[in-house]
């Protein structure tokens, strides 16, 4: 199998790994007073720095979570009490299902939001908390957040920045940014899956927490953190600065082309994208069946986001840029940490073959 | 081979999947999202539900075969419920699983097969298959009492060529259950689906009133000749031969009554003496599933799933297709009228209401 589906989840870093296993070997409760329990608290605590540092925030502002859900629906819950949401049209559903009822920006055909948009929404002068993607889940295309957390700030208003598909692919600096939260997932980095985080800002309001409980992380998640997990986030933070994102966009783009000579088209500004993901639409071919035929072939991409029951929905950002027909035709490729050559090739090779049976006239020299 | 296995979560089409992986074949195990089952998930015994498709996936685990699960929402909405709904509107008795079968199981299926480069469909409806000397023919299955051959009459022939029926030949279904156990599926006790998979409370008018409010709005019952003998609550309650819901008109004169048609124009529910018939039954959307016949065709007909064959005549001329029954019976609009000749069918269409026709010379007492 060739795994080319890292937006979905990344393979487990062998340091992610590694830091999990000897974490679950430690015996102790963070929260205890005892030997064991300072043992277990100093694995959180070294954890919660390195992670804190390596996006751009102060280690007493960052709040563990079970994952990247819970912390923008947490950053939603703290930060929107008494505000209006405005939202991009291309959030995460994470984002979406927690800001029912917020106001949507447009985005244009090159998936980057309309800023001038949020300027004039928030000109009314209406206390608002905005949510901004980073980078897109679906395009990769990465959203111009220091503007917006401008635009923001000037007008008063809260920036939560979803950073889950960004982080471990681009510089990522909360503080850079200027936004007053940002949220982060373990396992789209390499981590293991239920742990993320929540960065606010120094000057992010935090009204209340989702769960109580305890009150462990300073009140504002409650619960035992699941520290094994944490310790496995934090060595797959610090493994993934050291990737190599220009030779992960080469090969992103070695299979880019390999769809586009069969006809296809790309979704999304190629020029402001992460360097792992592509969306690539076959004129004609319905996503979920080229998912269907890819995985056959062995090879692993998605499309739109998959619910629980397992089918194919056809892509609200891709919808929101206005593309149409196309919208239910594009395969998100996304390369992971440890993609290689010999991925693309059989990426290739298998593409063709899809293309050739479902898309024959697209297809030059088609067998 | 590669074949493609419409699974329903039930224990048929399961079964279907385990014997085509036991018996060597590269099996693709695909299930139809019909329709959003927030409202219907948790209940027994019908198809298609939440509970269904996780059923199938977990089937498909234990098989260790490929499975997909296909969003047909609006496609089963457009052509089975909206058609379900308007065909009760126009007086009509509809047969929703034909049409699901014709549309989103096998074009749609049969599609996608051949796009995911399989050569074969496998379903778990008990027919059979039998390759004839002009191609595939479709057979009644082995057991009279599962027999669905009356469904798929609307199948092509080029869909019939791809498609695998395994269980028509089986003698029963406890013998299917017990190759559900046999395998270690975890569906063998699970309950046969029995009313319509989109009508969540069993109750079909609920759904015919959301599409098409007109069809249960209250009108009369009259007489074939005119005569306002009652009242009713809506034309989608009522179908061609029923003798129940008729209140004061159940009996005139002494006589039994029944349905003999419906006027959704005027909201009319027309009843006539029980013993009722007519001859000739006029068809729209005939398949033929043998070369179409030039002549007049001798052979058996069913005007309703359960039912035993009745003799009859099809003739078509100017492009319609008629049936002549040999003795009188009262088809209801919207059923399938299904050709037989012994255990193969031929082809069939839909019974259309004759409105052309004025009532008195359609009627044989």
């Amino acid at each position: 199998m060739h795994y080319l589906d890292a937006n979905a989840t990344q393979p487990l870093r062998p340091a992610a790994r590694d830091a999990v296993l000897a974490a679950f070997e430690v015996t102790g409760n963070p929260s205890s007073v005892h030997q064991p329990g300072r043992a277990v608290r100093r694995i959180m605590e070294d954890a919660r720095e390195a992670i804190a540092h390596s996006f751009g925030g102060r280690p007493q502002d960052l709040v563990f979570t079970s994952g990247g859900t819970e912390a923008d629906v947490t950053a939603i819950h703290a930060m929107s009490q008494g505000r209006r949401t405005i939202i991009s049209a291309i959030e995460h559903d994470a984002v979406r299902s927690a800001a029912g009822g917020a106001l949507i920006l447009p985005v244009g055909p090159d998936g980057i939001v309309d800023l001038d948009a949020l300027d004039e929404r928030l000109s009314d002068g209406v206390a608002s908390v905005v949510c901004l993607m980073l980078a897109n889940n679906e395009t990769g295309v990465v959203q111009p957040v220091q503007e917006a957390a401008a635009i923001c700030r000037r007008h008063g208003a809260l920036l939560h920045v979803d950073a889950i598909q960004a982080a471990g692919r681009m510089a990522v600096s909360l503080d850079l940014l200027g936004a007053h939260s940002l949220a982060i997932s373990s396992h789209k980095l390499g981590g293991p899956a239920g742990v993320g985080a929540l960065l606010l800002a120094t000057d992010a309001p935090f009204s209340a927490p989702l769960i109580g409980g305890g009150g462990q992380e300073r009140g504002r998640r409650g619960g035992t953190p699941a520290v094994a997990l944490i310790a496995g986030f934090a060595a797959a933070a610090k493994a993934s600065a050291a990737d190599n994102l220009v030779h992960l966009a080469d090969l992103r783009d070695a299979a880019e082309r390999a769809a586009v000579a069969c006809g296809a088209v790309v979704c999304g500004d190629p020029n402001h994208r992460l360097p792992n993901t592509t969306s690539v639409a076959l004129p004609g071919a319905a996503a979920g069946v080229q998912v269907i035929a890819l995985d056959l072939e062995k090879i692993a991409v998605s499309a739109g986001a998959a619910c629980s029951s397992g089918k194919v929905r056809t892509s609200h950002v891709l919808e929101a840029m206005g593309l149409g027909r196309l919208a239910g035709e594009a395969i998100r490729v996304s390369l992971p940490w440890n993609a290689t050559q010999a991925d693309i090739d059989a990426f290739a090779t298998a593409y063709r073959r899809v293309a050739a049976r479902l898309c024959p006239t697209l297809v030059p020299h088609a067998a | 081979m590669r074949v493609v296995v419409a699974m329903s979560g039930g224990v048929d089409s399961s079964v279907v999947a385990g014997l085509l992986h036991e018996a060597g074949h590269e099996v693709i195990g695909v299930t139809l999202q019909l329709y959003d089952h927030g409202a219907a998930s948790g209940r027994k015994g019908a198809c298609c539900a939440g509970q269904d498709i996780h059923d199938a996936r977990r089937v498909a685990d234990r098989l260790g075969i490929s499975h997909y699960v296909i969003d047909a929402e609006d496609r089963f909405a457009r052509a089975v419920i909206a058609e379900f709904a308007g065909s009760y509107a126009n007086g009509e008795t509809p047969v929703p699983c034909i049409a699901c079968n014709q549309t989103v199981k096998f074009a749609d299926l049969s599609a996608l097969a051949v796009d995911l480069g399989a050569e074969r469909l496998a379903t778990g409806h008990y027919v059979r298959r039998v390759d004839g000397q002009d191609g595939a023919e479709l057979h009644r299955a082995v057991d009279p009492a599962r027999d669905q051959s009356w469904f798929l009459f609307a199948t092509t022939r080029p869909q019939l060529d791809m498609c695998l029926f395994p269980l028509g030949g089986r003698e029963d279904k406890r013998a299917v259950r017990d190759i559900a156990q046999r395998l270690g599926l975890g569906v063998a006790e699970k309950p046969d689906s029995q009313d319509i998979c989109f009508v969540p409370t069993g109750t079909y008018t609920d759904v015919v009133a959301k599409i098409r409010p007109e069809a249960l709005e209250p009108g009369q019952i009259v007489t074939s000749d005119g005569r306002v003998v009652g009242s009713h609550d809506g034309i989608a309650r009522y179908t061609v031969g029923q003798g129940k819901r008729l209140g004061g008109a159940a009996v005139l004169d002494g006589q039994r009554q029944v349905v003999v048609s419906t006027e959704p124009g005027r909201r009319r529910v027309v009843v006539g003496p029980r013993g009722t018939g007519t001859r000739s039954v006029p068809l729209r959307d005939v398949n033929w599933l043998a070369p179409a016949p030039v002549h007049d065709l001798r052979c058996a007909v069913k005007l309703r799933a359960r039912e035993e064959p009745r003799a009859a005549t099809v003739r078509t001329a100017d492009g319609a297709t008629t049936v002549t029954l040999d003795d009188p019976a009262l088809p209801a609009p919207g059923q399938a009228c299904v050709f037989y000749l012994g255990d193969r069918v031929l082809g069939g269409g839909i019974i259309t209401r004759a409105e052309a026709q004025p009532l008195s010379d359609r009627l044989t007492v």
